[in-house]
Parts: C-alpha cells; structure tokens; sequence
C-alpha cells in the first residue's frame, strides 16, 4: 500500500518537473526542473528495489551532470529572452503524441510473463559479481573507462581557449 | 491496485515523449541537451523496470542502466564543450543560427 501511494507521487512529480523542463521559459528554472526530475527517477529506482542504481542516479546525474549543465547556462548567458516562433511545433506535437499512443498500445496489449520471485536486494553484490566477474561484464567496464578517458581529453581540447 | 509492469512502462513512454518534444522543439542547445537526457532516464526506468518484473534474479537490466549511464555523462561532457566553443565565436546558442555549414 505504501509503495502503491509512492509510486504515484513520484510519477506525478516526474511528469511535472518533465514538462517544466520543456515549458519554461527561464533556463536555470527548467535546470532545476531538470534535477527534480532525475532525483524522482532516483526515486523510482528504488521502488523497483535497485538500491544501488539509485544512489548512483543521484552521484552521477544530480551531483555531476546537472552540475555541468548550470555551468554551461551561466557560461552561455542569453542577451534576449524572447522566443520567436518555431515552425515545428504542431509536427513535433503531433509525432510525440503518435509515439506515446503506439507505445502505450504496445504495452497494454502484450502479455507480459511476470516473475514471481521478488528482486534481490541488497543489489550491490550481485551487480559486482555480474560486471566484474570472468564470465560478467568485465570487457563494458574496460571500454566503459576507455570511453571516459576519450570524452574527458575531448571536451578539453574542444573547450579549451587558444 | 497494485503497481505492474505496465504503469512504469507507461510513466517511462511519456516522459521520452515529453523529452521528444523538447528535443525537436526548443532553440536552446543547452535546453536541447536536457531534453536527450530526459530521454535517457526513460530508457533507464524501463530497463530497471523490465528486469526487476521479468528476470529479477539475473539484475542485467540493471548493469545496461549503469552503462546508459556512463554514456551519457560522456555525452554531456562533450556536448556542453561544442557548446561552449560555438558560444566563444558566435556569442549565440540559438540552435537555428548555428548554421554556417548548411548549403
């Protein structure tokens, strides 16, 4: 019951900080939509018992990613604030709404085999085993930290000054 | 009522629809980044979904999660540094300006 009234309230707050993301008009204002946003999918991870996916939702997304993106609106301050038309707002209306109804046909419709066993928790042991382990996810993680190095020398080279 | 399946599939298809339509919409770059982000958290919820309903012992969903998720920390490094070099030499953001290799 309680799990029942908490999903509810995180997906309402979910839904709101998302169109407050797209709808508002101040930039800073949809960033911290934007964090309220991230911290109720937190928040839903954990009422899916992953534990540990949640916390690194908040470390990574909250505490790292939003942080970059504020630095990058206060470094890319707007001299006007009005905003003109945009001529792909009916299509792009009309595509999102088409895809969210084919969705939600396709979800409903399918029988889905639902376990019967509940998750494991805690689940930061299993997930250790599953990625680090001979026959897990070892050969992810090493590109994964490949990857990383890249994007980091990157985004130096690209924002560095001359 | 107790939550299914189907309600995280559902909560996961409207906000990547919200996150479509900010991300076709807005002239913002910056606005446009938080937009795919908004996308990539929908994809999370829906694999975590999907593993904590149908496989709950096996967590796989879970471990794509964790990589979605480096992904898209690299992703977002790097696009706020284009970002920020476009906004060095134009001095606007405005995703319909930024047009000089358009022919």
């Amino acid at each position: 019951m309680g799990l029942v009234i908490a999903f509810w309230i995180i997906a309402v707050v979910a839904v709101i900080s998302a169109l407050g993301v797209v709808f508002l008009r101040n930039v800073f204002r949809a960033a911290l939509s934007l964090i309220l946003c991230f911290i109720t999918v937190a928040g839903l991870y954990i009422t899916l018992s992953a534990d540990f996916l949640a916390a690194v939702q908040i470390l990574v997304y909250v505490g790292a990613i939003s942080v970059l993106i504020i630095l990058a609106i206060m470094m890319t301050r707007e001299v006007q604030q009005g905003s003109p038309a945009n001529k792909m707002k009916v299509p792009a209306f009309l595509v999102a709404v088409i895809l969210l109804g084919i969705m939600i046909y396709t979800v409903t419709k399918t029988s889905w085999q639902v376990a019967s066993e509940s998750p494991l928790t805690p689940t930061t042991a299993p997930l250790a085993l599953k990625l680090f382990s001979e026959s897990g996810f070892i050969l992810p993680v090493e590109m994964a930290a490949v990857l990383l190095l890249a994007a980091i020398l990157g985004a130096i080279v690209i924002a560095r000054e001359k | 009522m107790a939550i299914g399946l189907e309600h995280y599939l559902i909560l996961s298809a409207i906000l990547f629809c919200i996150g479509l339509y900010g991300a076709l919409t807005k002239h913002n770059a910056v606005i446009i980044l938080m937009c795919i982000e908004l996308m990539l958290n929908a994809v999370n919820i829906t694999m975590v979904a999907f593993s904590s309903y149908i496989v709950p012992l096996l967590l796989t969903g879970q471990v794509f999660a964790i990589f979605v998720m480096v992904v898209a920390a690299a992703e977002v490094a790097v696009g706020l540094a284009i970002i920020l070099a476009i906004y060095r030499g134009l001095t606007d953001i405005d995703a319909s300006n930024i047009n000089l290799m358009k022919w």
